[in-house]
């Protein structure tokens, strides 16, 4: 069990966001949360990286507590992709660098620059690497803050909506690459997820959240249209057209 | 570079690419460096008393002796190594507050930090009596006692620095806002100078105004080496936080998530952009500009890297603000103008073409 969730609870003042929260993820696994807008899938998100305190609760990342961790400890195994990225005058081979900041102590090795080299073959950035960041689509901006996370070599990836701004070709790809990158490194992944179609065809198990609180929690069992439905409160099915689950409003 | 690191080919080509990029960059860096050396070996041999750089040279190393040495050892040296020290001090402050405050507005002269010390050398001038001499024969001689005016302007430029961070830090406000509460301390400081200025004489109220405008020849060999030492500092310490700022640069969850600790790097990052300006103008007065200008021309050249960004933008306010200050002495010699002045006259318009320039590239 690399990360170990239990009894997390949030609140923003008198707000309660995150109530009771608890599942756990192995290695080389891919969990999506879901669930509305509002439902707490973000701040969930960030309280797994200590970006937000949680009030109650342990976070265990590989049988330490989270909490406790000091913010270059939690970089060095996890991963985190924010929903909202800036883009600023740096180029794209610059910023994937910049995933290796917590592994480098003066400056960028060797070693560093061939990782990054590899990193944007991969998510098909090559052609980009000198390009400044302001000068590129929302697209491929977001392949780039995927692309330093995965420099970052985490043992845990974050991600928060990894696909929202991207096209169903580049949708399909980015995915391929992050799912692919789990099973070789045995990395887990813990993504927000809007698109359920995508989320069943990418994940191995499943967070429905709603209203503050997990509502359902395991593999593809979990996804059955009741559950579905009362977790977004709108009536479905779900199918299975080739081979593949596919969730269809009613 | 190695075929195989990390189980992963490498493609030659590409990478040399990357690092060709560098090299340019480290380049644009070394021309810089030698463009403001050829720069200083000139402002030191020009003036009233002409030397030749070849003398200048000889000077430096000791082989001459009489006239030339005491113009250059006492007044010519002092003069251009202290711009030189002002300007890399206020042009990396500039770039670093811009980065941590996410703002590219933010600089010495916006923060309020120059307003604040302006009024602490009014408080000391006209409240303390440091400048009521009644000599009217000389700016310089209207301040009688330059010590307490110069601590007097410390403290105040620190206070306001420290109001700032306090209000980021205890009262919530974000770093992008930081810059219009510098707007609002400025104005607030510039109100109070102005008040204490209404109720005073005339004496006074001119050696306010002569103390705002920046001059570099305040500085001699003590001062420098002060200057020197908290720039020094300074830079050191923001080399070191070279990837953090980068980090910062991509927003701040992004920073957390890279393993930076974001408030403790705002806080050091503003305490020592602000230990600079509060030194520089102090000692030498008001220099608008400067911060502003220099990150913002190298940001144009060779990109907002902060490992690079950092270092060209002191050349490049060395450069600038040694510029000003030879161009002030030279223009209408042997009256020289106040350096400050100067940099806001050439750094207005550079500003402006830089921002059309940069409309158009989009």
């Amino acid at each position: 069990m690399i990360l170990a969730v239990n009894g997390i609870e949030f609140r923003y003042g008198s707000r309660t966001i995150l109530e009771m929260v608890g599942f756990s993820v192995r290695r080389g696994e891919f969990l999506s949360i879901l669930g509305n807008n509002g439902a707490g899938k973000s701040t969930l998100l960030k309280t797994l990286n200590k970006i937000l305190l949680p009030k109650k609760g342990s976070i265990l990342l590989d049988g330490q507590e989270v909490t406790k961790l000091g913010r270059l400890a939690i970089a060095l195994k996890m991963a985190y992709v924010a929903q909202n990225f800036e883009s600023c005058r740096q180029t794209v081979f610059d910023a994937v660098l910049l995933g290796r900041k917590p592994h480098i102590k003066w400056e960028a090795t060797a070693a560093d620059l061939a990782l990054v080299h590899g990193i944007l073959a991969k998510t098909g950035l090559r052609k980009f690497a000198l390009r400044y960041l302001d000068e590129l689509s929302g697209g491929e901006l977001q392949k780039v803050v995927i692309a330093r996370a995965l420099a970052q070599e985490p043992e845990v990836l974050l991600l928060d909506e990894p696909t929202s701004n991207l096209d169903l070709k580049n949708q399909m790809e980015v995915l391929k690459t992050i799912q692919t990158a789990a099973k070789e490194k045995n990395i887990a992944v813990i993504a927000v997820m809007h698109d359920l179609n995508l989320a069943l065809r990418f994940s191995d198990k499943f967070l429905l959240l709603q209203d503050t609180k997990v509502f359902a929690a395991g593999g593809l069992e979990v996804m059955t249209a009741e559950n579905i439905a009362q977790a977004y409160g709108v009536p479905v099915t779900v199918e299975r057209i080739q081979n593949q689950m596919v969730v269809i409003p009613k | 570079m190695s075929e195989l690191v990390n189980g992963e080919s490498v493609h030659k080509g590409e990478l040399t690419h990357y690092l060709k990029y560098t090299w340019k960059k480290k380049l644009i860096l070394g021309v810089l460096v030698i463009l403001t050396g050829m720069l200083a070996l000139y402002a030191i041999s020009a003036g009233s008393a002409e030397l030749s750089p070849w003398q200048v040279v000889l000077t430096l190393l000791g082989q001459t002796d009489g006239h030339a040495e005491i113009i250059i050892w006492s007044i010519r040296l002092p003069r251009v190594l202290a711009s030189m020290v002002a300007g890399v001090g206020l042009a990396v402050a500039g770039a670093v507050m811009q980065t941590i405050l996410r703002n590219p507005l933010a600089s010495p002269s916006t923060l309020g930090i120059a307003q604040g010390a302006a009024f602490g050398a009014a408080l000391a001038i006209i409240g303390w009596g440091a400048g009521s001499s009644s000599s009217t024969s000389g700016g310089e001689l209207l301040i009688n006692n330059p010590y307490i005016v110069t601590i007097t302007a410390f403290v105040a430029a620190m206070l306001t620095t420290m109001i700032i961070i306090f209000l980021a830090q205890y009262k919530g406000v974000s770093p992008e806002s930081m810059v219009l509460a510098g707007v609002a301390l400025g104005s607030l400081f510039s109100a109070s100078t102005m008040l204490l200025q209404y109720f005073t004489n005339d004496v006074n109220v001119a050696a306010v105004v002569f103390w705002t405008f920046g001059d570099i020849g305040r500085a001699s060999w003590g001062e420098l080496g002060i200057m020197t030492c908290i720039v020094l500092v300074a830079l050191i310490f923001f080399l070191f936080n070279r990837w953090n700022y980068n980090a910062l640069d991509s927003g701040a969850e992004t920073a957390k998530g890279l393993g930076v600790n974001v408030e403790k790097t705002r806080q050091w990052g503003m305490f020592f952009a602000s230990l600079i300006t509060a030194t520089v103008v102090s000692f030498l007065g008001i220099i608008a500009f400067i911060g502003l200008v220099a990150p913002h021309l190298v940001k144009r050249i060779i990109g907002g890297d902060n490992r690079f960004l950092i270092p060209a933008s002191g050349v490049m306010g060395a450069l600038l603000l040694l510029a000003a200050d030879t161009l002030s002495r030279r223009i209408i010699a042997p009256i020289v103008l106040p350096v400050g002045a100067i940099t806001s006259f050439l750094g207005a318009p550079l500003f402006l073409y830089l921002l059309i320039r940069g409309a158009k590239l989009r």
